[in-house]
């Protein structure tokens, strides 16, 4: 290995900003998971009988499953699920009449992650729901969403104030029974996020969630229910931090998508969990299950960048129900230090004249590893599906992996599937050339990185592409000089 | 302007450059000649620092800075430009937004103002003339999927751009059909100032027919084996590069 590799590799891996700790008072419950468990966080969150119920079905079927350690590209020792604290919130949250009662400390905590809760401060055209642990803190602009019939509020209060909507809705795309990690959510999500955009709306402003874990020893499980009714239009982003800590946290979120006849759902992702130390030690444990559902014309795109994570296990999907329904994915991936991702995307196609995209970035730095994996499934009645896939990794250094596995099923004569796969190394005489036009070699590793992930950050809200190029900016600031 | 003093280098265990020295001075056009392998292209990429070659001994002073001390950027910054033999691609970076980070970061060493993007596209707008190009060209993403003629007269454009005080051509004019080899000469010539200087390293006669050389010196096993004036080129037309190896070798 050449020296000017050695400084690429250095490079990579600033330091992570977002690792402070809120010192504020929490409720949490003991350690461990049982039916009891179950029963008090359904309590706490004041559910009617037949949700306690539903979560009650998912913990009984998630106790007949199995952890599936050795499915991913992945290595990690065995999760005690008996040793995280299922439910932590800060005291003292009511319901509020105005943001100006959300606890200061957590209003803080908000601005030093640049996200300002305060009405006065807020950021134009987007409206925030902010979930602390486990429970949402603060949800911005509600009202004047409520003017256009749109509801976007904690899913906790959505349960309450709009049962029936929840619960026609609700795993009607990730069943309770799906897999290990959405099984373990249903049982115990303690909160996350709901929006419902009635028929022919387009929805003004940018939709976000922001999550954050605070409490030691303890899991995020967040739900994520989106229903676009006909020919409603939504976008929604969703970002994530955590402190740093030495030992492994788990989050295992679900997120559906409903895209009814004709709608459109957008929706954007900026993950920044702890990826733990140079060593491997701490960091977050990412286990998502995000799926959407397209009726008739509908589309749903999901756009991520992830760049945090000591393990990301996610394939955000999209079922193409109906005919001529358009999935789309759009994903970069960094992994530096000893991260591990296995991320990727399914689309099954089952409508007619159907069409998806797939476009994957792999970043690999350090000793880190990334796969790409992604199912391409055409079912018998899909004719004239389509897909496009393209798959690019970008190496930095020698010591890190970048793996792709797709997997394509098409059981038509007419579906079109198209892969296209490329590897290449951050070149010495790349950043060469843009060294001998003035650049520093920081500035140049972040241009051709950048210049690799054009095309998902092309997707991404104007405002979320500034902050995913920043943030790409900070893995892969240093120290040199 | 640039002093080269005994200058010896290697890539690793190959020793290329076996003791060059070379003076260049304000307002005159230099060429290297001599046949492949050689060692033209390693003097022009060890002139720009390229971590790939070790200087192994000698000395180059620019404007009386140590150039062999300053990191690569430092060099640009101070004017010295490289245009490559092999220009590289950067996918998914636009030529405009290239440039104006390569214009900013050179006028900042320089004290100056950083530029906005509107003045920019003006600024390059004039310097297109040169090359004979329409705008269309700073959206493409840099050198990706360009023609090898395109790539040759997009490094003419940089140049234009970023008005260096000491340019460095290296085998500009190859697979350059006749049209292109005019257009990149013509630019080179309008960029010709009293106070700046150019290296033209070429295997070529053809060019120094547009390109006109105070001096021509011509390479052979890592060192200067001959320098004269520009009818040593045409001598070496004639002749070919044998008569002067033959020299190096029992030298
Ligand atoms: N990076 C390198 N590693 C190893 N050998 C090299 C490297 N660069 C050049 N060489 C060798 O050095 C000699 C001179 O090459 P070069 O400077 O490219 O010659 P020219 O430009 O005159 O054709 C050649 O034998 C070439 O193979
Ligand atoms: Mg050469």
């Amino acid at each position: 290995m050449s020296t000017s590799e050695t400084t690429v590799e250095s490079l990579v891996g600033g330091e992570y900003k977002y690792g402070f700790v809120t010192d504020i008072d929490t409720e949490v419950i003991p350690k461990g998971l049982s039916e009891d468990v179950v029963r008090l966080i359904s309590a706490k969150k004041g559910e009617p009988a037949w949700m306690t119920e539903w979560r009650l079905d998912a913990y009984r079927r998630w106790l007949k499953m199995e952890e599936p350690h050795h499915w991913g590209n992945l290595s990690y020792p065995p999760v005690d699920y008996q040793d995280i604290i299922y439910y932590a919130a800060p005291k003292n949250v009511k319901p509020l009449a105005s943001l100006d009662e959300v606890d200061p400390e957590l209003i803080k905590t908000y601005e030093k992650l640049g996200i300002p809760l305060r009405e006065q401060k807020l950021l134009a055209g987007v409206a925030v729901d902010a979930i602390f642990d486990s429970v949402s803190v603060a949800t911005t602009f509600k009202e004047s969403l409520a003017k256009e019939g749109i509801i976007f509020c904690p899913i906790s209060e959505a349960l309450r104030e709009h049962p029936e909507l929840v619960r026609q809705y609700l795993g009607s795309v990730v069943p309770v029974n799906d897999n290990f990690f959405a099984a373990l959510n249903s049982a115990v999500f303690s909160d996350g996020s709901f929006v419902y955009i009635p028929k022919g709306v387009r929805c003004p402003m940018e939709l976000s969630t922001y999550f954050r874990i605070n409490t030691a020893n303890s899991g995020q499980f967040e739900r994520t229910l989106i229903v676009a009714d006909e020919g409603a239009y939504v976008s929604y982003l969703e970002g994530c931090t955590a402190p740093k800590r030495d030992t492994n946290q788990l989050h295992a979120a679900v997120v559906e998508l409903v895209a009814l006849k004709g709608a459109t759902i957008k929706y954007s992702t900026v993950q920044n969990w702890y990826a733990g130390d140079a060593e491997g030690k701490g960091g977050i444990y990412n286990f998502v299950t995000k799926r959407g559902k397209a009726s008739e014309d509908a589309k749903i795109s999901w756009t991520q960048v992830e760049t945090g994570s000591a393990i990301t296990w996610k394939y955000p999907s999209v079922i193409l129900q109906g005919d001529r329904s358009v999935g789309e994915f759009y994903s970069v991936a960094v992994v530096n230090g000893r991260q591990q991702a296995d991320t990727g995307t399914k689309m099954i196609h089952v409508g007619k004249d159907t069409r998806s995209t797939i476009v994957s970035k792999g970043i690999s730095a350090g000793q880190g590893n990334n796969s790409y994996r992604g199912l391409v499934k055409v079912l018998p009645r899909a004719t004239n599906a389509r897909n496009y896939t393209q798959c690019d990794s970008m190496l930095i250094g020698s010591r890190c992996g970048a793996h792709t596995f797709p997997y394509i099923e098409n059981q038509t004569s007419t579906g079109r599937i198209e892969h296209e796969a490329s590897t290449s190394k951050i070149g010495e005489d790349q950043i060469f050339y843009l060294k001998q036009r003035g650049l520093n070699t920081e500035n140049a590793i972040s241009m051709i990185v950048n210049g690799f992930c054009k095309e998902v950050f092309k997707e991404l809200p104007m405002e979320f592409a500034v902050e995913a190029q920043k943030l790409l900016g900070v893995s892969l600031e240093g120290s040199v000089g | 302007m640039l002093e080269i003093k005994n200058l010896q280098a290697k890539a690793g265990e190959k020793q290329i450059l076996n003791g060059i020295s070379l003076t260049v001075n304000a307002g005159e056009v230099h060429a290297i000649m001599g046949p492949n392998g050689s060692g033209k292209s390693t003097l022009a990429q060890v002139l720009a620092g390229h971590p790939a070659y070790e200087v192994t001994g000698g000395e180059v002073r620019f404007e009386g800075q140590d150039l062999l001390d300053m990191e690569p950027e430092e060099r640009a910054q101070a004017g010295v430009f490289l245009a490559f033999q092999y220009p590289v691609e950067i996918a998914g970076v636009s030529n405009a937004y290239f440039l104006r980070a390569a214009y900013n970061e050179i006028q900042k060493a320089r004290g100056k103002e950083e530029m906005d993007p509107i003045d920019f596209l003006d600024l390059v707008e004039e310097k297109l003339k040169l090359v004979e190009w329409g705008p269309e060209i700073m959206s493409r993403a840099v050198n990706h999927g360009f023609s090898g003629g395109e790539k040759k007269r997009n490094e003419i454009l940089q140049m234009a751009v970023l008005e260096p005080k000491l340019a460095i051509l290296d085998e500009t004019d190859s697979g350059l059909d006749i049209d292109a080899l005019r257009i990149v000469a013509n630019g080179v010539n309008k960029l010709r100032r009293p106070d700046n200087a150019t290296i033209v390293v070429t295997h070529y006669q053809r060019l120094l027919n547009y390109i006109v050389p105070d001096h021509v010196h011509v390479l052979a096993g890592g060192r200067i084996v001959k320098s004269g004036g520009k009818e040593l080129a045409l001598e070496l037309e004639a002749k070919g590069y044998e008569w002067l190896t033959e020299e190096a070798v029992t030298a």
